[in-house]
């Protein structure tokens, strides 16, 4: 099946970039104002995990934690009807774990055996969150510093910027949909960092083969045709990686979760930044041949002199 | 345009398949459940008469075992059923605890690794606690009672140094930001005070102040003193925990510094929390001192008894010994069947004990007890709620006994309460005190059903993604597929083997890695194939396409493959625990693919269409 396409990608350009800044505002704002819904291990706290032998209401749970002590309890599922999730305020104690148990299995005729209890000092978690921001930023720096020393200036603003895209979108639906972003979700979002980067440099690269080669045809249309030469490749990865990646939503159990949402997402808007932020960002920064003519070697004579 | 590789190539393509299947091997052996006895003293090892002892106790109860042996200085027994395990703990400790107190019966995974497999240093690869289930613990040093605890006995020093001198001083105060703070009369005293110091002590910072109508002088530690004094007590307390965790009797434990003032600890298999953490966080230690009476000098002290019938006594303070002299301990029973504890001191302690008491016939000796307790205390610092370790030192007096003769380096301590307390006090003094205390940050427990739970789905989710991507491959690019398929098998062993023999430890963000790199991997051969195909429709030759596609794919595959790995070594370093298990195997994948995607794929395609005539591509 060699069929070639002809999309001409650079005609849209204006109304991709104006649905990348909706979406990133859209982010920001959300992050900004509703915030994310942080996981223990940021914020610190108790947490007690419990499975059921048969399904069970959670109200009933809540009023017997209520009675026995227990205040401001959150009590929610945990992926199934069988397993609870406790959430504590008051402070850790060791035997708190097969204590909750202890409260929980005296009003249940159902066997109850306790998951993982966790506890995470408020101090711990605050590092973390500025470590993993700082890590971030980091791993946005040296990618920078080697795209720019690979490739050229205007490649690596095009790919940070298309990082920094993905992972703000990704954070934005993470936001939107209130979904729970633990150290799983954090270690996801820098694999998406490395996914989208891997997709921005295969376009890059072909467009800097593409302007080398091709001399007579318009910046847009070199980018155009790069485009579309690596369309199938585009896809077919994007989608394997989106074959086991569902696999992992579905099989891979609710610890996991978070985890392969993050990563679709990060797939998903890694893939439409690869084609249409990375390349939009040289358009604007007016790419010519002259930035990727390779550089002439003048100390080629002297080399060649015995 | 052949497209074969020479011999070389392929014989190194078929030696690293080979060491990969060897090193990958061990992990298709499930470990056995086993109980672990091990022994806490070289006086009573662990023996056949104890496993024949465990054997018949397992017999009885109807639990089905196999394998016993001896290795080293433990005793290993292997189960049949998983569910068996707790029950077959109490049993044994039931028969062996009989025997003497000194022995710990453990939990433990067996490995099942054939000899020959082990000969070549193969196992399997470790697991994380999310899927083994265990504890995991979080403490950080205190490391600013350490700094006080050694201006304190500066302070002694020169303190003295400066009544040597004549020097008058008003008083000597440790405060809270870790300075000792010394008040003058007069200025020129605080200035000769300040040049004696800085003479004598290149530790501190001085500085000069006024307080009140008072001249003070300032010491607090330099920076490198500061960091010498922290790493010290980071170290000490490293040390004293391997030794209570290994007296716990966990497989496989790990005790490891991190940061610059943090300890992490994890005890695969261990569930009951409480009691490992009463034993890691525990700071006892003892002092002898002798009674006080009319002539004591150096004045006194008033101390509590434990056993709150007995009220006060008082004390000397001058101390005879410490428990850092306790060279051994070991819990037992006096006469009457009261718990005890025998002590055998190092022989400076011996000595001295042998010194004070030779004197001393007649008068009595106390036996202080001394534990600190790190409670978190609620305080309001700069409006906001925030818990505050504190600490509180109890020191209470467990024996006052009349010297019938001098002693010498081997004694006992009575007046405990009840043989728990005479174990736990003799592993705390085996087992050495700690440098300064030390309080829990963060604890984990995963309860193992939900470990075996997250093997299961993780095995499951490996086993269809792979099958997913392998049913893509061979009907998107048939033949080609093929060898991708074959070259991304091999790419997934060569990961495990990889994991295996750098003894990496797998968890469960770890399988998704492994899930990930699957679904990446594949990446580079799509790039080549589809490099292939567009020059096919160049019009180039079958042999010249197939070629070039490597060739010029080559680029672009390393040029993404390294960006993403400078991705992963960020995240091993910024990350914890589980993320850091991620992170390995990202890296490790990404070079295992690139090696089977260009190498492998290029060897299969070669055997497939190399050194002949062809007229269309598979693909």
């Amino acid at each position: 099946m060699n069929t070639k396409t002809n999309i001409d990608f650079m005609s849209k350009r204006k109304i991709a970039a104006a649905f990348s800044v909706a979406l990133v505002v859209l982010s920001v704002a959300s992050l900004l104002f509703s915030g994310l819904k942080l996981g223990l291990d940021f914020t610190g706290g108790t947490l007690v995990e419990v499975g059921y032998s048969a399904p069970v209401e959670l109200e009933p749970i809540r009023q017997q934690l209520e009675n026995n002590g227990y205040s401001n309890a959150v009590v929610q599922n945990f992926g199934s009807e069988t397993e609870i999730l406790v959430r504590l305020q008051q402070e850790y104690k060791p035997e708190l774990g097969d204590q909750i148990l202890a409260t929980l299995q005296k009003d249940s005729t159902a066997t109850i055996t306790l998951r993982r209890s966790e506890f995470v000092g408020a101090q711990v978690g605050d590092e973390l969150r500025e470590q993993g921001g700082l890590g971030m930023l980091f791993a946005l720096l040296i990618v920078m510093v080697y795209v720019a020393f690979r490739f050229q200036v205007k490649f690596s603003v095009g790919a940070v910027l298309a990082l920094a895209h993905d992972v703000l979108i990704t954070l934005g639906v993470f936001s939107l949909l209130g979904l729970n972003f633990d150290l799983t979700v954090l270690a996801a979002l820098l694999a998406v960092i490395g996914y989208s980067l891997n997709d921005t440099i295969v376009v890059s690269d072909r467009i800097r083969e593409n302007f080398r080669k091709i001399r007579k045809e318009t910046p847009l249309n070199i980018i155009n045709i790069s485009l579309n030469e690596t369309l199938s490749r585009t896809i077919i990865t994007s989608l394997t990686t989106l074959l086991v990646l569902v696999t992992l939503f579905i099989l891979g159990g609710e610890l996991i979760r978070g985890f392969s949402i993050a990563l679709i997402i990060g797939v998903l808007v890694g893939t439409y930044s690869s084609i249409y932020v990375a390349s939009n960002i040289l358009v604007a920064l007016r790419i010519n041949p002259e930035d990727l003519a390779l550089p002439v070697k003048e100390g080629l004579e002297v080399d060649g002199m015995p | 345009m052949m497209n074969r590789y020479p011999l070389w190539k392929n014989l190194l393509i078929v030696v690293v398949f080979a060491f990969g299947l060897i090193y990958a091997l061990p992990n298709i052996y499930p470990n056995d459940p086993a109980i672990q006895i091990t022994s806490d003293s070289s006086s009573t090892p662990v023996s056949e008469r104890i496993l024949d002892k465990a054997n018949a106790a397992l017999d009885k109860a109807g639990i089905e075992h196999f394998g016993e042996q001896l290795i080293n200085n433990y005793g290993l027994i292997r189960l049949q059923k998983n569910d068996d395990q707790l029950r077959a703990q109490s049993v044994i400790n039931a028969v062996v605890s009989e025997l003497d107190s000194g022995y710990v019966v453990a939990l433990n995974l067996a490995e099942t690794t054939p000899a020959w497999l082990k000969s070549m240093g193969a196992g399997p690869m470790k697991l994380g606690l999310d899927l083994s289930g265990g504890v995991h613990f979080l403490l950080e040093v205190d490391t600013s009672a350490a700094a006080q605890q050694k201006l304190q006995v500066f302070s002694a020093e020169i303190r003295q140094k400066l009544r040597e001198e004549k020097l008058r001083y008003r008083k000597f105060q440790i405060s809270e930001d870790d300075s000792l703070l010394i008040r003058f009369i007069q200025e020129e005293t605080r200035d000769q005070a300040h040049q004696l110091i800085k003479k004598d002590y290149d530790d501190f910072l001085l500085t000069d102040g006024q307080q009140d109508k008072y001249f003070t002088l300032s010491l607090r530690f330099s920076e490198l003193k500061t960091k010498e004094i922290e790493d010290y007590a980071v170290r000490q307390n490293l040390t004293t925990l391997r030794n209570r965790v290994n007296e716990l009797g966990v497989s496989e434990p790990l005790v490891q510094r991190q940061g610059r003032n943090r300890i992490v600890v994890e005890l695969p298999g261990v569930q009951d929390t409480a009691g490992a953490k009463r034993l890691l966080g525990k700071t006892a230690n003892l002092e002898f001192r002798l009674q006080a009476h009319a002539k004591t000098k150096g004045g006194s002290q008033r101390f509590k008894f434990k056993d709150d019938q007995r009220g006060y006594a008082e004390l000397e303070k001058n101390i005879i010994v410490t428990g850092q002299n306790v060279s051994n301990a070991q819990a037992g029973f006096d006469e009457n069947g009261f718990p005890q504890v025998n002590i055998n001191l190092d022989s400076p302690g011996g000595k001295m004990m042998n010194r004070i008491t030779r004197d001393n016939v007649g008068r009595e000796l106390g036996v202080l007890f001394i534990e600190q307790k790190t409670r978190l205390k609620t305080q309001i610092i700069d409006g906001k709620k925030t818990k505050v370790p504190v600490r509180t030192n109890q020191k209470e007096i467990i024996s006052l006994a009349t010297i019938q003769a001098p002693l010498g380096n081997r004694f006992r301590i009575t007046g405990l309460d009840s043989p728990a307390e005479s174990a736990e006090l003799a592993l705390l003094l085996r087992a050495g005190a700690l440098a300064a205390p030390m309080h829990f940050v963060e604890e984990r427990t995963v309860g193992p059903s939900l470990g075996k739970q997250n093997i299961e789905l993780g095995q499951r989710s490996v086993a269809i993604g792979l099958a997913l991507v392998l049913l893509f491959m061979l009907v998107y690019f048939k033949m080609f597929g093929l060898a991708a398929n074959i070259a991304l098998t091999f790419n997934l062993i060569l990961l495990v083997a990889i994991m295996s023999m750098i003894s990496a430890t797998l968890t469960l963000p770890g399988i998704a890695g492994i899930v990930l790199t699957v679904g990446m991997a594949v990446d580079a051969n799509v790039l080549i194939f589809a490099r292939i195909k567009e020059e096919l429709a160049n019009r180039m030759s079958p042999q010249a396409a197939i070629q070039a596609g490597f060739e010029r794919a080559f680029v672009t595959i390393f040029d993404a493959n390294i960006t993403t790995l400078l991705v992963a070594v960020i995240l091993y370093a910024v990350g914890t625990g589980p993320v850091k298990g991620f992170a390995v195997t990202l890296s490790i994948g990404i070079l295992t693919s690139m090696f089977t995607a260009i190498m492998g794929t290029r060897a299969i395609v070669n055997l497939m269409y190399g050194g002949r005539k062809i007229e269309k591509l598979s693909i």
